[in-house]
């Protein structure tokens, strides 16, 4: 005698977080019930493992019907066919727009196309997240993507409106969108001691001040805060001065040097080598207008100027006292005028050189 | 004459894009009403259109206003070819035709298609003027009430208690005319759906007609059923009782916790009593009816008084009383609870059942044949009940299964003596308490025999009543409706249930009738060995709410009864069960000795589980002797016992009649042990099929109603007693989806019964971070279960024969190319023969919880947002756990159908009906939220018929639910207003939600 047909359909949906789980990382139903009878459900329940694997099943189709409303999760709030009470919505949505930083950190800056989709199951193998659940995630990206890509005004405030994320998620989300958009180089093997968090802290800096956006005068553009200002990055040429004058790079370096003194134990490795790197710095900023170099902006912060300061045993608290000299040093030097670019520059190099330099 | 129609078409959302060039579409919506039909604009290319459209008027009489649904269709403009249609919304507008019910219907319907099901959404709002009628001729009964609740609806007040109504209306079913040939399985559906709606609109209203013949202005217990009986055409039908209702002011607050009272704690009450059940079967052609007494029913020498009225029997029944009763022709109730105080005695369940030969129906107009069958066992019932020796039937349902041309038709109900007072004067809700015969035998009263001691239509062993000792009550008790709530009982109740199936012969026409027919009694009998078994196993004396169903295959029979058993205090405490050999001395002895053992065991661990502990009889039982009740009493009770009254009082209970089971091989032994000992219910899960669970009150306002559906192929090979007492096993195991549901993710969670500790739930608080779902962590579970299982057989043997079948038919199609989607798409799934056992269930769970704890959390942790689409709670109890129903709106009545051509690509056929019942859901959600309602009390599912055919890649599916939509409040809300504050049953409001 075998089952044909067995469904179990709640007035309230019926769901489990655990199982929900369990389907969005791709778990076959047969595995879930594996993973749920190791969690010990059945003692608790006296349950029967046919009664679980029907329930996981009634359960996996549940979310089967649901995945159409999570797609646009606004309409999850007014649609008649599930009665979901609203913590559970927010819930489902969380879930599954939530994503695996392993996973992510693979196509982080990639081209969110068909092609990268079908190289998925080599990351998949690599990161040991199911390919179900890379492709969840990877849709999730581009759906994102794209819905933000037609809209004006803050991309994250966007996102958040039109996925209904937490303000966490929605800031990711921003970051995903954003480097996929510039295309930023990550996958180097000088970048893999970078997380996920740290691109996305970076991309924060980016996007909240040098983008279009964020002027500020612009406020309702078309991707305010996707595109790089270009203004800014031309006048970042202007900088140029402080390395291609010689006084000016030689008042820079006394005045840095005078402020520094004795304050470190690294402070002759600064010394010598503050040409190069102050050189490091200016050109990655000169170059910013190539769209090539944009993309090689990270790259080039960990050659030009982390590796150099690693390969001295900088800590991060030389580090970080070090930017903040040079950064402000500048600003007592008489004959350089731009001041604003430079600290519109040097703000988001140095939050994010910060955030990159692991001790 | 006329009421004037209103509707508005407001917006739509969600649409499906049907233009696949420019993703969009261009939608507008068809009103009709009747003839008339009105358009709206054209919204061009847009997913979510405004229309906006003026208000749409028809005209129109009231009778046609209580026929007709009003029919939306929203469609896809299309310039150059027809336009598509999206889908439909039928809205039924009855609720409107009476005064203090809905006003207006405004809300979001969903749009549905019953090919593709749910597509989009509609807002429309709708009104109806109605003027006033005086013309005595009229054929519209508008105003008159319709309620699916058993009981008197809360908030409401009976005056007048009428009686019995029933109506049946015939035609020919659409999928069955030649037009179906030519026409596309969505205008099939359609018609059928129109069809049916039209057919019920018009029942409800012949219904009303006759309440208001005989001056009620309600029906409460309405119970609607669909025979599709295939070419033979489509039977509505429907029964209810017929009451003049008088609604109670919203400032006295009325005693509406006379569902929740708390029943753990009473100590008397004695009784029993046996099933009363006759079959007969009968040749359509033939005009006379036989018998066939079953072995349980011995005292009545043969059943055949039906037709002969009342005058030969009226010297049966007791002179004094019950004229106004006995005048009545059927003096049934739907009711299945009553006020305190109603029911007077209740002698047993009384059924009959009765096997027809389908034909085709010649004339819609004329439904007089299937009126005659109905009448006939009407009037057997009528008469089991008197000689039972009680006036009346309550609990009263009618039932039938099909299987190609032959019918069951069943119907059952419980022998009952009812209070005359309430019956004349009508005054249904109050006087009782004062009344001191009623009170005094209030506990109890309802126990003692009804009937003639000397002249008993059964063997049965009386003894004084365990609780007043004035008066005879049987051994064991078994009855349709649910607990009297002033009755005492001891310990838990809980579920029984008795399975069965039968393999007969294939035949056709008449001898497979008559093969039926003679099989009929001895399942009978045997289901009601099974549940007297069963029930001395779990040491319990009565039960409630037996529901059996006798369901007809090509091959087997199967018999399902389920009953709520519970042990009545006013009973003798019920004997042993006694395993015997064939022979002494057998083989086996030690076998059967070490089953004994078993049994024995068993009937102690189930004392402890279902806490029964009765109280040891000491001599406070008779308290204070009245004199006049006793004397009083005799007015009800025949002469012949009233003169010992009090003479010996058998004090001797439970030693007196251990029950004995013979065995007389092997298998016997294998059948004992699985069908007596049927694995025990999880810890602290509880189920049963009445309303009020016996012995547990504490329940949280946290209910999840859920549908449950399995269908199983059943092959020769297991075709045993045990095979099928395992589906219905796991079916009942299933419940536990709910409970996993519940626990998981806290692991904290001990499921203990009823009562936890304070302590323990505060700490599983704090462990429990998240707001989410917060609640649930400290409920303790319990499910209160109300089953019913339609069963549907269709029914073939072997896989092989139905390969063969299968091929059949599919030759069938291509070579008759003229049959076209008529073979595709019924032959097919109907002659496709099958073996498959179809099981529907639906219940609902409540979780119980200690109850003064933590509302302020829970009010802490209701989410922020309020929902935009509105909770809409189901549920099949007449009533919400600490929710107090405020306003009728209305019944629920409707009826989908849903067909795939893309089975596999919708989930196969799981998946199919997975989401057609969600969208079921939907759709009545959406209609009780249109009326302003946020509950449905009362949910049934009456009808699921499901057909496929994988080779096709096809499967339709046919639902029918029926229910009150109603406006409730949660008591806590209500405690600042009301001062009606109802200690301990207080369910915080939002956490509803939350389940």
């Amino acid at each position: 005698m075998s089952v044909e047909l067995d469904v179990f359909v709640g007035n309230t949906t019926i769901m489990d977080e655990e199982v929900y789980q369990l389907w969005l990382d791709g778990y076959t139903v047969n595995d879930a019930v594996k993973v749920r009878m190791e969690g010990g459900v059945m003692d608790e329940c006296e349950a029967s493992k046919d009664v679980l694997l029907s329930d996981t099943m009634d359960q996996y189709r549940t979310f089967q019907m649901c995945e159409r409303l999570l797609h646009s999760p606004a309409k999850l709030a007014n649609q008649l066919l599930f009665q979901i009470p609203p913590h559970r919505q927010i819930m489902l949505i969380e879930r599954y727009y939530a994503f695996d930083d392993t996973f992510v950190r693979e196509v982080l800056g990639k081209k969110l196309s068909k092609g990268t989709k079908k190289d998925l199951d080599d990351i998949s193998a690599k990161t040991g997240v199911t390919l179900k659940s890379c492709r969840r995630q990877f849709d999730n990206f581009k759906r994102v993507f794209k819905v933000v890509e037609e809209l004006k005004g803050p991309l994250v405030e966007n996102i958040r409106q039109h996925f209904l994320l937490s303000d966490k998620l929605a800031r990711d989300y921003a970051a995903i969108v954003f480097f996929a958009n510039n295309r930023f180089e990550t996958g180097k093997r000088k970048l893999q001691y970078l997380s996920f968090q740290d691109f996305a802290f970076c991309a924060g800096q980016l996007i909240s001040n040098w983008t279009v956006g964020a002027v500020g005068e612009y406020n309702m553009v078309e991707d305010m805060d996707v595109d790089l200002d270009k203004e800014f990055l031309q006048e970042l040429k202007e900088l140029k001065i402080l390395i291609t004058d010689k006084d000016l790079l030689d008042q820079h370096k006394s005045l840095v040097c005078t402020a520094l003194r004795g304050k470190t134990k690294v402070f002759p490795e600064m010394e010598t080598s503050f040409k190069n790197l102050s050189r490091g710095l200016i050109n990655i900023a000169a170059k910013l207008t190539n769209t090539k170099d944009v993309r090689d902006f990270f790259i080039d912060l960990v050659e030009k100027f982390i590796e150099p300061c690693r390969s001295d045993r900088w800590t991060a608290a030389d580090m970080k006292l070090y930017l903040t000299h040079y950064t402000n040093s500048a600003h007592i030097l008489d004959t350089f005028k731009h001041q604003v670019v430079w600290d519109r520059y040097m703000g988001v190099v140095k939050s994010c050189i910060f955030k990159m330099y692991h001790d | 004459m006329p009421g004037k129609l209103k509707a508005k078409i407001v917006a739509g959302r969600h649409l499906p894009v049907m233009d696949r060039a420019s993703d969009l579409t261009d939608a507008f919506v068809e009103v009709k009403f009747g003839n008339t039909t009105f358009k709206t604009d054209v919204c061009p290319k847009s997913l979510n259109p405004q229309w906006n459209s003026e208000w749409f008027k028809f005209e129109v009489d009231d009778e046609d206003l209580q026929d007709e649904p009003l029919q939306i269709t929203v469609l896809d403009h299309d310039t150059y070819s027809a336009n598509d249609a999206i889908g439909k919304v039928y809205i039924d507008i009855d609720p409107l035709l009476y005064s203090e019910a809905a006003s207006v219907i405004s809300g979001w319907f969903p749009i549905y298609d019953t090919i593709h099901g749910i597509r989009g959404e509609i807002n429309v709002i709708v009104k109806v003027e109605l003027f006033n009628d005086l013309n005595r001729f009229r054929q519209s009964s508008c105003g008159v009430k319709f309620f699916c609740t058993t009981c008197i609806p809360q908030c409401y007040r009976a005056t007048l208690v009428h009686g019995f109504v029933e109506e049946l209306v015939v035609n020919e079913d659409p999928e069955y005319q030649w037009i179906d040939r030519i026409r596309t399985p969505r205008a099939s559906n359609e018609a059928r759906q129109r069809l049916i709606s039209l057919m019920s609109g018009e029942l409800q209203r012949k219904i009303g007609l006759k309440v208001l013949e005989m001056g009620g202005n309600a029906v409460v217990g309405y119970l609607q059923c669909f025979d599709l009986e295939g070419e033979s055409g489509l039977v509505v039908r429907a029964i209810g009782t017929a009451c003049t209702l008088d609604k109670l002011s919203s400032g006295s607050a009325p005693n509406t916790n006379t569902h929740m009272s708390p029943l753990a704690h009473g100590c008397r009450s004695t009784h029993n009593s046996p099933v009363h059940s006759v079959c007969s079967s009968q040749r359509l052609s033939q005009n006379f009816s036989v018998s066939v007494p079953t072995l349980i029913f011995t005292g009545m020498g043969s059943g055949g008084s039906a037709g002969k009225e009342a005058g030969p029997l009226r010297t049966l029944l007791r002179q004094q009383t019950q004229t106004a009763l006995e005048q009545r022709e059927f003096p049934f109730f739907t009711l299945t609870s009553f006020p305190p105080g109603f029911l007077l005695h209740v002698g047993g369940v009384v059924s009959a059942r009765s096997v027809k030969l389908l034909d085709r129906i010649h004339n819609p107009d004329e439904p007089e044949t299937r009126d005659a069958w109905w009448e006939e066992i009407r009037q057997e019932i009528k008469s089991h009940a008197r000689a039972l020796g009680c006036h009346a039937v309550v609990g009263y349902s009618e039932s039938t299964s099909i299987c190609e041309e032959v019918c069951i038709l069943s119907a059952s109900g419980t022998a009952a003596i009812l209070n005359p007072r309430y019956m004349r004067e009508g005054c249904l809700d109050i006087g009782c308490t004062d009344h001191r015969l009623v009170s005094f035998f209030l506990f109890c009263g309802f126990c003692h025999i009804p009937y003639d001691e000397l002249n008993m239509p059964f063997p049965a062993q009386l003894t004084y009543c365990y609780h007043c000792r004035r008066q005879k009550v049987p051994d064991v008790l078994f009855t349709t409706i649910d607990l009297p709530s002033e009755a005492a009982v001891a310990g838990k109740g809980c579920l029984i249930q008795a399975r069965l199936c039968r393999l007969k012969k294939k035949a056709q026409g008449e001898t497979n009738a008559t093969a039926i027919s003679n099989l009929l009694p001895f399942m009978e009998y045997e289901l009601h060995t099974q549940l007297m078994n069963k029930l001395k196993l779990r040491s319990m004396n009565a039960l409630f709410g037996l529901h059996i169903q006798i369901s007809v295959g090509e091959n087997m029979l199967l018999g399902l009864a389920s009953a709520t058993g519970v042990y009545l205090t006013a009973l003798p405490a019920p004997g042993g069960i006694q395993i015997a050999g064939k022979t002494p001395g057998d083989l086996s002895n030690e076998h059967i000795s070490s089953i004994q053992k078993r049994i024995n065991d068993t009937i102690a661990v189930n004392k402890e589980l279902y806490q029964i502990n009765p109280p040891e009889l000491a001599e406070e039982g008779v308290g204070s002797p009245i004199p006049e009740p006793r004397h009083r009493s005799r007015l009800f009770r025949s002469h012949s016992e009233s003169s010992d009254e009090l003479s010996e009082l058998d004090l001797s209970h439970g030693k007196k009649d251990a029950f004995v089971l013979e065995i007389d091989d092997t298998d016997a032994v294998e059948d004992i042990h699985s069908l007596l000992i049927d694995a025990p219910p999880p810890t602290g899960f509880y189920s049963c099929n009445t309303e009020n669970m016996p012995g547990i009150s504490n329940w949280t306002s946290g209910v999840q109603m859920f549908t449950s559906v399995r269908v199983l192929r059943l092959s020769n090979a297991n075709l045993t007693n045990q095979g099928l007492n395992k589906i219905f096993t796991d079916l009942c195991e299933n419940l536990l989806k709910v409970r996993n549901h519940h626990g998981a993710g806290f692991t904290l969670v001990t499921v203990t019964a009823v009562a936890m500790t304070y302590d323990k739930e505060q700490t599983q608080e704090k462990t429990a971070e998240k707001p989410v779902n917060k609640g649930q962590s400290l409920w303790s579970l319990e499910a209160e279960e109300q089953l019913q299982f339609p069963l549907e057989l269709c029914a073939d043997s072997s896989s092989s024969n139905i390969q063969t079948a299968s091929k059949i038919s599919g030759i069938f199609n291509s070579a008759s190319v003229d049959y076209g989607s008529f073979a595709d798409r019924c032959s097919t799934w109907l002659e496709l023969l099958r073996l498959k056992a179809h099981t529907i269930r639906r219940g609902s769970v409540k979780t119980s919880r200690r109850t003064q704890s933590l509302r302020s959390h829970i009010r802490a942790h209701t989410p922020p947002c309020m929902p935009s689409v509105t909770v809409v709670k189901m549920t099949p109890l007449s009533f919400l756990p600490g929710i107090r129903i405020i306003k009728y709106l209305g019944i629920i009545n409707m009826f989908f159908i849903r067909e795939t051509t893309s089975l596999r690509e919708e989930g196969g056929v799981s998946g199919f009906l997975h989401s057609f019942i969600a969208e079921v859901f939907a759709m009545v959600r959406a209609h009780v939220a249109a009326l302003g309602g946020n509950a449905v009390v009362s949910y049934s599912m009456k009808e699921c018929v499901f057909m496929e055919n994988p080779n096709k890649n096809q499967a339709q599916c046919l639902i029918n639910v029926s229910g009150d939509a109603v406006i409730c409040i949660s008591e806590t809300d209500q405690e600042s207003s009301a001062s009606t504050a109802n200690t301990g049953q207080t369910g915080g409001g939002g956490t509803d939600g939350a389940t």
